[in-house]
């Protein structure tokens, strides 16, 4: 570490040509092929990306989008069910040993001393003494501002420190790659600023030997204060739907009006995944050279999949944008209410689909049934729900008509699971119901029996009349 | 599954089950980052079958070959005299010692192997399943005399059969512990073993066996009490005329016993006990303390077990010294080695189910396919054997095994019931009192690790004179053999109890049997569910050794399962053996999934409390 810190000291970092990594067509299902009944489930549908020397990329998208997959296939970690990645023009069919991995949990282990976690990446490597490899480490652990805590327990740290750990562990070994999966978003703010800071500041002065860094993260402003170049993607089956260039150096931190642009452009791309990416990356007029994917119009999907929203967070926002007249920026809801946009994401999509609300240019905007759950009591908010819910969500609609034509108005869970089954995965499915029950009990639509696993109509008094 | 939680709670870890047949296994908490692997989503299946075969056929083997054993007894003289208990104390503690290493290397590897090999995966969990829910000591007779077979002449054969039995009795829950963590690994740190190239062997030593490493010392502890049970049954055992006694502490007890020499009765128990007091204190609080280091969690907890055993060798400087400049550069060494022989795999994607890579016809493919066929064969002739000696069971004795079944199962019902009325209020009264739990939690620990074994001789002096004495014995051995299981997991379901839910429960003036019904019974449910488990094993095992005495020379005993086991051991009736063997574990399996797993299942959806 210190031997290479001298010699690179004052080679700043940049972008070049050099393909470094190389991912062509990668297509990854989960879920077997071989076990009859279960579907297999399409995670990423043909992503190719080109990595250069001297890059910083980050992968942005919604919850689910594969992005934390597509880092691990490109790692060599996971194979992708076809497609190739090569790194540096040799395919990869195993883990890449040139490359370090930051997560977001940390993963040290927690029965080592801060010592011993950074060592582990160097026992691999058998030329080195044992005495080399203290060296190396407490060298790592000094650069990364970690002195006096060799001997302490992960357990005993914070959260900052503990990631410091984590990315001495990942820099001792002098990886040509640096991969982090949402490495910042366990920690809090000023930790987080502080820790993005210092790393920035090794890579761009060339102080670690790494040529090139992926990141994957929920954080529009991170994500556009850090990299050269931004890859955004999208929804089911996750695909990339734009690569946008990054900001020049000085645009990055500072709030310049480019930096609020360009987090705009990412907010619009992301809260509206049915849109075509190239239209809206066209109407922000971004001059710079962005390679967008123009896809076909989204064909409905098989399906509605219920995002997993609690009723009380939607009367909340609903309120809440109200108060700002109806409309408001969602970078600025994100903020204030400490979200990050993969929180948002789900709420947005609740309120599109119960009619509620729209997302459009980076904002959210009600609707006038919208308008009036943010302004009516319990009881009509209740009456609210029921009628958007009937008319507009499919799984609730069609339990109800289920139930009112059952004899006794009662059903087993297992009858629309397995159907839901049909679309969901297993898991997918049981809360796709739980949502559905969630949302059907706040209406009084139908109860749940979770023992017996029954559904049923509860032969109480129709809402509404007030109590 | 059946006797088996994976509980995923906290405290849970913390949650002592010792005594005879340990049966259960708990479990580390999952980490949050746990990957999807559902462990044992089973079903009875077609492999279920397969090692219900094999295991039929291996069990008519032991009992076909013991049939072939001469009649002559290997019975050492054992001496009375004070002066010799250390020595004794000594052979018991290495029988002991040996059992508990065969069992920890072969729970390193089992749980290994079914952990990663996808093939071998469900008819090693089964096997397990199976192994644990059999009770063993019905195995005891068979299993001795099949040794005594092969090694006539020395009393080899015995001590094989010891350490044996001791290692059936402790391996099955530390391996189910073992494997539970295997497949629970957090992913996050997989990958980073994988990232940062660890190789086969140092993956297993730092990330395997340490995540596993708190489930494992607590049922090594489990383990290590039940051995004791197991110990003093196989030192001492009598089969009609023929004796089989090794010298040891358990065979010390019996003479004592038969020679009415209450002095040397009692000389031999304090020895007993001053002997599991000492290891606990010397070593396995010292392990217990040390292992806290292990515990998967994020923030450091405040009430970490300690040890001033433990605090003294850490601050040891010659032990420090000798860390650093023989221990570690030894290590280092044999870690050096390990790699060069099991590289890191350098090619290989992590698996991920469906990027199994194509099979190759490797050394180790051709070993598996020569074990399973020999295994087959094994349990082909086995079964071929087993029917042989079941048609020459005679219909009547059917209804013999049958009806003795019955009044063993009742007894076991008398004996939970017995237990539960004096267990489940003192357990509650202690539990709910954090100054008492405390204090007598450790008392209770090594109370119940005394062996009831150990107190059969003495309690039979007393018992047997009262008319119709050996049914009370034969419950009260029982009782003795289980009860602890109910009063820890009680103890420990009390003092689990939220304080806040308490609070509430004063707060609304919820007393008396309102709130035993809607407090106290609910939160300790699934506690006690899981001491009921274990002490129904336990006491359907103990019925083999409390229906059917021998004392004084004299034989006593009374009807039931236990005895009909033990009895025709006894006279060598190996078809009858073999019948109300099978028979038994048979019952036990099927309570077992029938019962238990189902209260277990309704404690884990009803009453957890999180
Ligand atoms: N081992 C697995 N088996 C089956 N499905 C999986 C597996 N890992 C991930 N998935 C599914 O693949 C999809 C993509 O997962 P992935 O973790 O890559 O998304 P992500 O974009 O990183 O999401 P997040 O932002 O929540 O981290 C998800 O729908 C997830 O449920
Ligand atoms: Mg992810």
């Amino acid at each position: 570490m210190a031997n290479v810190t001298k010699n690179r000291a004052n080679k700043r970092v940049t972008p070049t040509n050099e393909v470094l990594l190389e991912a062509e067509h990668i297509i990854k299902y989960y879920g077997s092929e071989q076990k009859k009944g279960e579907q297999r489930v399409l995670v990423l549908d043909d992503i190719s990306l080109q990595i250069h020397s001297g890059e910083f990329i980050a992968i942005l998208g919604p919850s689910g989008s594969g992005k934390s997959t597509l880092l691990r296939i490109l790692g060599g970690l996971i194979r992708a069910s076809s497609g190739m990645v090569r790194y540096r023009g040799q395919e990869v069919t195993g883990p890449n040993t040139n490359l370090a991995l930051v997560f977001q949990t940390f993963a040290l282990f927690p029965w080592l001393t801060v010592l011993q976690n950074v060592e582990l990446g160097l026992e691999a490597q058998p030329n080195l003494s044992r005495t080399q490899r203290t060296k190396r480490a407490l060298a790592a652990i000094d650069t990364i501002g970690l002195d006096g805590f060799e001997d302490a327990y992960p357990k005993e740290l914070s959260g900052g420190m503990r990631q410091r750990v984590g990315f001495a562990r990942a820099l001792v070994v002098e990886p040509k790659l640096l991969f982090m999966d949402e490495p910042f978003s366990a920690l809090d703010v000023l930790t987080a600023e502080n820790l993005r800071h210092e790393l920035m500041r090794l890579w761009r002065e060339g102080r670690i030997p790494t040529k090139a860094i992926l990141m994957v993260t929920h954080s529009i402003e991170e994500a556009v204060s850090m990299a050269d170049r931004l890859v955004v993607m999208g929804h089911d089956p996750g695909r990339i739907r734009a690569i946008l260039q990054g900001l020049p150096l000085a645009d990055r931190v500072a709030k310049t009006p480019a930096h609020e642009e360009l987090v705009d452009l990412v907010y619009t791309l992301i809260t509206q995944p049915d849109e075509d990416a190239a239209q809206i990356v066209a109407a922000a007029q971004q001059q710079g050279a962005a390679e967008v994917k123009s896809e076909p119009k989204a064909e409905p999907k098989p399906y509605q999949a219920l995002p997993h929203v609690k009723i009380g967070v939607i009367n909340g926002l609903a309120e809440r944008v109200l108060r700002a007249g109806g409309r408001e920026d969602l970078f600025v809801i994100g903020r204030e209410l400490q979200m990050e946009i993969d929180d948002l994401l789900p709420i947005i999509e609740a309120f599109e689909l119960l009619g509620f609300g729209e997302a459009t240019g980076g904002d959210l905007v009600l609707t006038d049934e919208g308008r009036r759950l943010a302004e009516s009591d319990e009881q009509a908010d209740k009456v609210l729900f029921r009628d958007q819910e009937c008319q507009h969500i499919q799984l609730i609609r069609q339990i109800k008509e289920a139930l009112d034509a059952a004899e006794n108005h009662e059903m087993d869970e297992t009858e629309i699971l397995e159907q839901l089954e049909e679309y969901f995965s297993p898991d997918e499915a049981s809360r796709q119901l739980d949502t559905a029950v969630d949302w059907a009990r706040y209406a009084e639509l139908f109860a749940y029996d979770d023992e017996a696993g029954l559904l049923y109509l509860e032969d109480a008094a129709p809402v509404g009349n007030g109590e | 599954m059946a006797q088996v939680y994976l509980p995923e709670r906290t405290e849970e870890q913390n949650r002592p089950q010792r005594g005879p047949i340990p049966s259960t296994t708990r479990d580390t908490t999952r980490a949050q980052n746990t990957p999807p692997a559902n462990p044992v989503p089973r079903q009875p299946g077609l492999a279920d079958v397969a090692v219900i075969v094999a295991l039929v056929g291996v069990v008519a083997l032991i009992i076909a070959g013991a049939g072939r054993a001469t009649a002559h007894s290997v019975d050492t003289v054992i001496s009375l005299k004070p002066t010799i208990l250390p020595l004794y104390a000594g052979y018991s503690l290495l029988r002991m010692t040996l059992a508990y290493i065969l069992s920890l290397v072969f729970t390193l590897v089992y749980g290994h192997i079914a952990a990663t090999n996808q093939r071998a995966r469900t008819i090693m969990v089964s096997l397990l399943d199976i192994l644990q829910s059999i009770p063993i000591l019905s195995f005891l007779p068979g299993v001795v005399l099949a040794l005594i077979a092969i090694f006539p002449h020395s009393s080899l054969g015995v001590e094989l059969a010891a350490v044996i039995l001791i290692f059936t009795s402790q391996a099955w829950n530390m391996t189910f512990s073992f494997y539970h963590s295997e497949v629970t690994l957090p992913l996050d740190l997989q990958e980073a073993a994988t990232v940062y190239r660890l190789s086969p062997w140092r993956r297993f030593f730092r990330l395997e066996v340490p995540f596993a490493m708190i489930g494992l010392v607590w049922n090594s502890m489990m383990s290590w009490a039940g051995g004791w049970f197991f110990l003093m049954a196989a030192e001492q055992l009598t089969l009609g005329t023929r004796s089989f006694r090794l010298p040891g502490l358990g065979s010390y007890l019996q003479t004592a016993a038969n020679a009415g020499n209450v002095a040397a009765l009692i000389l031999g128990l304090g020895t007993l006990v001053v002997l599991i007091i000492l290891l606990d204190v010397l070593f396995w609080r010292p392990l217990v303390a040390w292992s806290d280091k292990f515990k998967f969690e994020q923030t450091k907890s405040s009430d970490a077990p300690e040890s001033p055993i433990l605090d003294l060798l850490r601050r040891s400087a010659l032990l420090e010294n000798f860390t650093m400049h023989v221990v570690q550069p030894l290590q280092e060494r044999c870690n050096l080695l390990m790699d060069r022989l099991m590289p890191a795999p350098s090619e290989t994607v992590t698996a991920d189910g469906d990027a199994a890579l194509p099979r190759r016809l490797t050394a180790g493919v051709i070993a598996g396919w020569a074990v399973t066929g020999l295994l087959v064969l094994v349990a082909l002739v086995g079964v071929f054997n087993a029917l042989k000696l079941l048609v020459q069971v005679p219909l009547p004795m059917w209804g013999q095994i049958i009806l003795d079944g019955l009044l063993t199962f009742l007894r076991t019902v008398v004996t939970l019931a017995i237990g539960l009325a004096w267990t489940l209020p003192l357990g509650v009264k202690i539990g709910t009192n954090p100054k008492w739990a405390r204090r007598l939690q450790p008392v209770v620990q090594v109370v119940a690790s005394i062996p009831a074994t150990a107190l059969f001789p003495i309690l039979l002096i007393g018992l047997l004179r009262l008319p119709a004495g050996i049914e009370f014995a034969a419950i009260l051995l029982m009782l003795l053999g289980t009860q602890w299981y109910m009063l820890f997991n009680i103890i420990a379901g009390a003092m689990a109890i939220p304080t806040d839910l308490r609070e509430a429960a004063r707060i609304y003036h919820v007393s008396g049997w309102r709130r035993w019904k809607t407090l106290i019974l609910p939160s300790v449910f699934p506690y006690l569910v899981t001491g009921l488990i274990t002490a129904s094993g336990g006491a359907w095992n103990a019925s083999v050794v409390s229906e059917y005495v021998q004392f004084n020379n004299k034989t006593v005993m009374t009807h039931g399962l236990g005895a009909l086991i033990a009895q025709s051991a006894a006279n060598n009736d190996l078809h009858v053996l073999l019948a109300s063997t099978l028979f038994m574990a048979t019952i036990v399996v099927t309570i077992n999934r029938l019962v238990w797993r189902r209260l277990y299942n309704l404690a884990e959806r009803r009453f957890r409390l999180d």
